[in-house]
C-alpha cells in the first residue's frame, strides 16, 4: 500500500484549502524556478526517467511524447493542451484534482510547456465541469497575481499563459484531435493522423495534449526525483495512479495508490469491499467503460497496471473501477455502454457511425433475448469490423466492451435466448 | 520521390503522393466514396483500407502518406474484410431503392457492392429515414440513400467557395443539409450531383426522365458562356436528356457551370423549324426554295452598301466564315461580329485573348479584375482563381461593380477614375503588380462595350506594359469574353471592312432607313426596335427578338445539333459533336449560307465542312490546331484618349437569362426566380 508520504495528490478528498495558500502549504509551486532551471531537455529527460506514461488511458510515455515537439520554432508557436474532457463512464480523477487541486495542474502546465517550449497552455475542460472551471479561473488568477504564470513565470524569465476553455460536453472531445478542433471552434470530429499534433495541431501549429493527472504529476516528479517515482509500482508501469472506484463497493472512492496493486486489494482496502463479500463479486470492469471486462476468477489476481491487465485482454485505461456484484444483468449493464457509445459517435467515419447503432440494436434483443444463437458470432465478427477500422478510437472503445462479455460471459448469453425461445415457444 | 511495393510491385511517386495514389499507380484498384482527387481528404467512408506492413492496424490509403520503402499489401483477407465491413456498414441504413433511384446505373455504391460486398444481408434492424432537404430547383435530395461521404460538403466549401452546406448532428443522426433549409445559391451547384457517389444528390430537371445505359453519349463543347467547357452530350432519341462535363485540366478541369449544365431543355422549346416570310404582314412558313429566293433577290438588288450583318453570341465558327465570305462576295462591308458593341480589336490577336490561359491561372502571382464578374460571366474561371487563391498568396482586386466573388480581394474603385490611377502608377495596387513576377489583369466586357472602350483597352495595355505583364513565357493581358462566338468572329475578321459600320453603325443606319437590308445570324442581342424599317433576315435556332423582327426566317439549329468549331476566351479551338438532329426543317448553319450564296449567284467555294474549314485555316491558321492555345505575339492596340468618369457596369444581369437557350429553359427561368428573388421570400406577414 502506498505510504502517505509518497502520495502526490495530498488534498485528493477536500479536506484542506485549494486556493494558491493552501496549495503552497502542500509543497504546490515550491521551487519552480529550481525545477524550470534544469533546462528544457533536462525536464524532458528526467521525465522520461520516471517511467511515467499518460494518464489518460492509453499508457503513452509522456517523456517521449513531449520530445516529440519542435526544439526550434519555424515560427510557429508550441501549446500545450491540457485534456480535461473527462468523459469516460467510471472516471472521475482529474475532476478530483481541478477542484481540490487546481495548483497543482497549473504548476505542471508551466513545467510542462516550458519543457515542451510551449508559449501557452489550453485546458480544454468539459461543459458539465461547472464548478471545477470556476476554481481552475480563480487559481489562474491568483496565479497570475502571484507572478506564477505570465510574464516572467515564477522568476524563471519565461513567459508563459494559461487559458480555459469550456467544452459543451462531448465525448469525442476527449479524443485528442477531435479536442482540438472544438477548441479552434469546430465541430468535435477527430482528424486524420498523420499529421500528428506535434506537428500539425492547434491552429495548425505544433501541439501537445495531455491528460490533466500526467500534467499534474509532473512537477512533483521533478521535486522529488525520477528514480523516486520509476521506484514505485512496477516496472514499465512506474509511479501513483489515481483509481476510481464505483459500483456494487461498500464505499465508491477516488484513491492515489501504486501502480501494480491487486485489484483485490485496492478494492478490499480502499473501497470497503464488494457488496456482500468478494464471492458476491461477478464481474469488474478495470479501466473506465471502454475497456473489456474481467470475470470474478482473473479479478482474484490481477494485478491494476498497463501490462497486467493487457495480458487479460483488458486495460488499465483511466483506472476507473466499475464493480459489480451477482445482483448484475451484465448483458443490460454492457447494452447500456453500448447506447452511450452509439450517442457519442461523432458521425464522421463509416464503421462507427453505422456500426455503433447497430451494435446497440442487437445488444438490445440479446438484453430481452429476442435473438438467434449465430448473432452472438455475428456480433463478434461486426465489433471486429468496427475495430482498428476507424478514424478514432471510439470504434474500438465500442466494441471492446462488448468483446468482453462473450468471451467471458457468452453462455449467460446463450442461456438467456435459449430462455426466451423456451417462453415464446410455450 | 519515396519508392514503395504496393502487393509486390515498386512504384515510384512524387513527394507528397498518397498511398491511395502509389496503389493506382501499381496497377492495383482501391475502392473509394469520400476520397476526390479534387477535393481535400476526409478519408471518412473507409473502403480504401490497405494493409501496411509494420502498421498496427489497417490504413486509410487515401489519407496516409506514401512514404520510402513502404510496402502494401491491397488484396489480402484482412483489407478483403475491412472493405466488406466498411460496405456492409454503408449499406445497413441505404434504402433497397435502387430500382427506382435516378443513380442506378451509374452509381458507386452499387458497382462497389457488387465487387467487394458480401452479397446478403444480416442487417435484421430498421433503416434509418432521413427528410429530404431543399436544395432549390436544380438538386433533388433523398437524403436516406446519403452516405456521409462528405464530398458535396467539401465541394461547396473549397470549391464552390459557399458555406451553406454541412453535416449536422452526430453519430447516425447526421444528415448533410444546407444550414436555413433554402436552396443551394451557386453558380456551380450541379457539380454536386456528379460528385455524390450515391443517389442522394440528383438532377431535379433530369429526374426519373432516363437510364445511363440507354442515353448515347456525345463528346463536345459547351457554348453557353466563352469558357468553352468541355461535355458530355447525353441523348435519347432526338431529345438531349441532360448535360455532364467532361474532363479537361486546361479548361474546366471536372466542373460545369449550372447555366451550361440545366439550359439544355432551353434547346426544346420555341424552336425555329421551318424557314418563314413575312407576307402581307405576317409570317407565313414556306418552304426553303422560296425563303433562300426571297433573301437572294434582296442581297442582289440592294446596294452593297445598305446591306449589314451582325454575328451573335452562339453562332459557330463555320457559320460566322460563310456568312464573312458570303458578304465579301457581295462587297458588303457593313459586318460585325460584336453585338454588344465591345470595342475590341481584331487586328491583333492578344488583345483580346484570354492569354495567360485558364490553366496559366495558376501560376500567376497576382490579379487584377477590371469590369468584369468572373463569378456569373465565366464560372470555371473564377473557381480557377479560388483555385489559385487558395493555394498561397495571391492579392486580387476588383475595379467595377463590388462583388462577392468568393475569394477575398480589395475592392479599388467602380470606374474609369480608379483605372486610370492604376494605370498611371499612382495606386498602390500598380506597386503590387509590378513587385511580383507573374502579375495578370482580367477586363471584362462591362469596360470594353462603351462608347470610349478603345481608350479603356488603351489604359488595360499600358497596365500590362507598366507592370510588367509581358515577359518572356508569360502573358498576363486577359479579355474575359462572355459569348462561345466572339473570339472566332474576331478570329475570321467579322468586324465592319473599309468604310463599313459596327453594330451601332447599323443599327442607327437602319433605324434611320439608310441601311435596308439587314443579316442577323443568330443575333438576338441587340435593340431590334430600330431594325423595324429594314428588312430583316434571320437566320437562327430560337424564336426570339431577331424573330420578331424578322422579313424572313431561316431556321438554323443549336450547338447540340452540328459539328462545330468552337474558340474560346483563351483562343482554344475545340470541336463540337452533333448529338441529335435538328427539329422539322432547321438545316445546320453554314448549308444554309452555302445554299444561299448559289442562289445569289455568288457560289461559296466548299461544299463539304471539311473544305470550309480549309478556308477558315487559310484565314486563321490555329484552326488547324484543335484543343491547343496558340500564344498570340504582343503588338500595338487600343487607342489613347479621353474616358469618361463613369462606373463599369457588368454585362450579365441575370446569371439565368444569356441567351436565347437559357432564356428558353424552364430550368433556367425557374433558377432565375428561385436566386434572384431571395429578398421577397415570404415571411408570413407579408401579405
Amino acid at each position: 500500500m502506498l505510504k502517505d508520504k509518497d502520495r502526490i495528490f495530498t488534498n485528493l478528498y477536500g479536506q484542506h484549502d485549494w486556493r494558491l495558500a493552501g496549495a503552497k502549504k502542500r509543497g504546490v509551486w515550491d521551487g519552480t524556478k529550481k525545477i524550470m532551471a534544469l533546462g528544457q531537455d533536462e525536464i524532458i529527460d528526467q521525465v522520461k526517467a520516471s517511467g511515467l506514461r499518460g494518464r489518460g488511458g492509453a499508457g503513452f510515455p509522456t517523456g517521449l511524447k513531449w520530445s516529440f515537439m519542435p526544439k526550434e520554432s519555424d515560427g510557429r508557436p508550441n501549446y500545450l493542451i491540457v485534456n480535461a474532457d473527462e468523459s469516460e463512464p467510471g472516471t472521475c480523477k482529474d475532476r478530483e484534482i481541478m477542484r481540490f487541486d487546481p495548483h497543482r495542474l497549473l504548476e505542471g502546465c508551466l513545467v510542462a510547456g516550458y519543457a515542451m517550449r510551449a508559449i501557452a497552455a489550453y485546458i480544454y475542460i468539459r461543459g458539465e465541469f461547472v464548478n471545477e472551471a470556476i476554481h481552475l479561473n480563480e487559481a489562474i488568477q491568483e496565479a497570475y497575481a502571484d507572478g506564477l504564470i505570465g510574464k516572467n513565470a515564477c522568476g524563471s524569465g519565461y513567459d508563459f499563459d494559461i487559458y480555459v476553455h469550456r467544452g459543451a460536453g462531448a465525448y469525442i472531445c476527449g479524443e485528442e484531435t477531435a479536442l482540438i478542433e472544438s477548441l479552434e471552434g469546430n465541430k468535435g470530429q477527430p482528424r486524420l493522423k498523420p499529421p500528428f499534433p506535434a506537428n500539425v495541431g492547434a491552429w495548425g501549429c505544433p501541439s501537445t495534449v495531455n491528460n490533466v493527472e500526467s500534467i499534474a504529476v509532473g512537477p512533483e516528479i521533478l521535486r522529488r526525483g525520477a528514480d523516486w517515482f520509476a521506484g514505485l509500482g512496477r516496472p514499465n508501469n512506474a509511479g501513483t495512479k489515481l483509481f476510481c472506484i464505483s459500483g456494487h463497493v461498500n464505499n465508491p472512492c477516488n484513491v492515489e495508490e501504486e501502480m501494480g496493486i491487486p485489484l483485490k486489494e485496492l478494492i478490499e482496502k480502499h473501497a470497503g469491499g464488494v457488496r456482500g463479500g468478494w464471492d458476491n463479486l461477478l464481474a469488474v470492469i478495470p479501466g473506465g467503460s471502454s475497456v473489456p471486462m474481467l470475470p470474478k476468477e482473473i479479478c482474484d489476481t490481477v494485478l491494476m497496471d498497463f501490462d497486467s491487465l493487457r495480458d487479460v485482454q483488458s486495460g488499465l485505461g483511466t483506472a476507473a473501477v466499475i464493480v459489480m456484484d451477482k445482483s448484475t444483468d451484465v448483458i443490460a449493464a454492457i447494452e447500456r455502454l453500448s447506447h452511450f457509445y452509439k450517442h457519442e459517435s461523432c458521425g464522421q467515419c463509416t464503421p462507427c457511425r453505422e456500426g455503433t447503432g447497430w451494435m446497440w440494436r442487437v445488444m438490445q434483443r440479446l438484453v430481452s433475448g429476442d435473438a438467434e444463437l449465430e448473432e452472438i458470432d455475428m456480433l463478434i465478427n461486426m465489433s471486429k469490423r468496427i475495430e482498428g477500422h476507424t478514424i478514432c478510437a471510439l470504434g474500438d472503445a465500442a466494441a471492446w466492451p462488448i468483446q468482453g462479455l462473450i468471451r467471458h460471459f457468452r453462455p449467460v448469453v446463450e442461456e438467456r435466448i435459449k430462455n426466451r425461445k423456451a417462453v415464446k415457444a410455450a | 520521390m519515396p519508392t514503395l511495393h504496393v502487393d509486390g510491385v515498386e512504384v515510384t511517386v512524387e513527394n507528397g503522393a498518397t498511398v491511395l495514389q502509389a496503389c493506382e499507380e501499381a496497377g492495383a484498384e482501391i475502392p473509394r466514396f469520400c476520397y476526390h482527387e479534387r477535393l481535400s481528404i476526409a478519408g471518412n467512408c473507409r473502403m480504401c483500407l490497405v494493409e501496411l506492413e509494420k502498421a498496427p492496424k489497417l490504413v486509410a490509403s487515401c489519407a496516409m502518406p506514401a512514404g520510402e520503402g513502404m510496402v502494401i499489401h491491397t488484396n489480402t483477407e484482412k483489407v478483403k474484410n475491412g472493405r466488406e465491413g466498411a460496405m456492409e456498414f454503408l449499406l445497413i441504413n441505404h434504402p433497397l431503392d435502387c430500382p427506382i433511384c435516378d443513380q442506378g446505373g451509374e452509381c458507386d455504391l452499387q458497382d462497389q457492392s457488387m465487387a467487394y460486398g458480401s452479397g446478403e444481408s444480416r442487417y435484421l434492424e430498421q433503416k434509418r429515414a432521413v427528410k429530404e432537404k431543399n436544395m432549390g430547383p436544380l438538386i433533388k435530395t433523398t437524403m436516406t440513400r446519403c452516405i456521409h461521404c462528405t464530398r458535396c460538403v467539401r465541394f461547396a466549401t473549397e470549391v464552390a467557395g459557399i458555406d451553406e452546406l454541412g453535416a449536422l448532428n452526430r453519430g447516425e443522426h447526421t444528415e448533410i443539409v444546407t444550414y436555413l433549409e433554402g436552396a443551394l445559391n451557386s453558380e456551380l451547384s450541379g457539380n454536386i450531383i456528379d460528385l455524390c457517389p450515391v443517389g442522394a444528390l440528383t438532377s431535379k430537371p433530369y429526374a426519373f426522365t432516363a437510364r445511363p445505359w440507354e442515353l448515347k453519349k456525345t463528346e463536345s463543347i459547351d457554348v453557353l458562356d466563352a469558357v468553352g467547357a468541355n461535355i458530355r452530350i447525353d441523348s435519347k432519341g432526338q431529345e438531349v436528356m441532360r448535360v455532364l462535363p467532361r474532363l479537361n485540366e486546361d479548361v474546366n478541369e471536372e466542373w460545369l457551370s449550372d447555366r451550361s449544365r440545366f439550359s439544355y431543355d432551353g434547346l426544346k422549346r420555341q424552336r425555329l423549324d421551318t424557314p418563314y416570310v413575312r407576307k402581307d404582314g405576317k409570317l407565313q412558313a414556306v418552304g426553303w426554295t422560296e425563303a433562300l429566293d426571297v433573301v437572294a433577290a434582296k442581297l442582289t438588288g440592294t446596294d452593297a452598301s445598305k446591306i449589314g450583318a451582325i454575328a451573335g453570341d452562339l453562332a459557330c465558327s463555320e457559320s460566322m466564315k460563310a456568312l464573312k465570305d458570303l458578304m465579301d462576295a457581295l462587297d458588303v462591308s457593313n459586318v460585325d461580329c460584336r453585338q454588344d458593341g465591345a470595342k475590341l480589336d481584331a487586328s491583333n490577336r492578344a488583345s483580346y485573348l484570354f492569354n495567360t490561359t485558364i490553366s496559366g491561372i495558376e501560376d500567376a502571382d497576382a490579379l487584377l479584375i477590371v469590369g468584369a464578374n468572373p463569378r456569373l460571366e465565366a464560372s470555371l474561371i473564377n473557381a480557377r482563381i479560388r483555385k489559385r487563391w487558395k493555394k498561397d498568396n495571391f492579392p486580387i482586386a476588383l475595379i467595377g461593380e463590388e462583388l462577392d466573388l468568393t475569394y477575398k480581394h480589395e475592392y479599388l474603385g467602380a470606374g474609369t477614375d480608379t483605372l486610370s490611377e492604376v494605370a498611371a502608377g499612382k495606386h498602390s495596387f500598380a506597386k503590387t503588380l509590378k513587385a511580383v513576377e507573374r502579375p495578370m489583369i482580367i477586363i471584362g466586357q462591362g469596360a470594353l462595350t462603351r462608347a470610349d472602350g478603345a481608350a479603356i483597352l488603351a489604359l488595360a495595355k499600358k497596365i500590362a506594359d507598366d507592370t510588367g505583364m509581358i515577359s518572356e513565357g508569360w502573358n498576363g493581358f486577359n479579355v474575359l469574353h462572355t459569348a462561345a462566338a466572339r473570339v472566332a468572329g474576331l478570329d475570321l475578321g467579322l468586324v465592319p471592312g473599309d468604310g463599313g459600320k459596327d453594330v451601332a453603325g447599323m443599327l442607327g443606319a437602319a433605324a434611320s432607313g439608310d441601311l435596308e437590308v439587314m443579316y442577323l445570324l443568330g443575333a438576338d442581342e441587340i435593340d431590334t426596335s430600330k431594325l423595324e424599317k429594314t428588312f430583316v433576315i434571320y437566320q437562327g435556332s430560337h424564336g426570339e427578338a431577331g424573330a420578331h423582327v424578322a422579313d424572313v426566317i431561316l431556321p438554323g439549329v443549336t450547338y447540340t445539333e452540328k459539328d462545330a468549331l468552337w474558340v474560346n476566351t483563351e483562343g482554344r479551338v475545340q470541336e463540337g459533336n452533333r448529338a441529335v438532329f435538328a427539329p422539322g426543317d432547321a438545316r445546320e448553319d453554314w448549308t444554309i449560307l452555302r445554299a444561299l450564296s448559289e442562289k445569289a449567284g455568288k457560289t461559296l467555294p466548299y461544299d463539304n465542312i471539311l473544305q470550309l474549314r480549309e478556308k477558315m485555316i487559310e484565314v486563321a491558321p490555329h484552326f488547324a490546331e484543335v484543343d491547343d492555345v496558340i500564344a498570340a505575339n504582343w503588338g500595338d492596340f487600343g487607342t489613347a484618349g479621353d474616358v469618361e468618369a463613369t462606373a463599369f457596369i457588368n454585362p450579365i444581369r441575370d446569371n439565368y437569362m444569356t441567351n436565347v437557350i437559357s432564356r428558353a429553359s424552364g430550368i433556367m427561368a425557374e433558377c432565375s426566380t428561385a436566386f434572384n428573388t431571395a429578398s421577397a421570400e415570404e415571411t408570413g406577414t407579408n401579405g
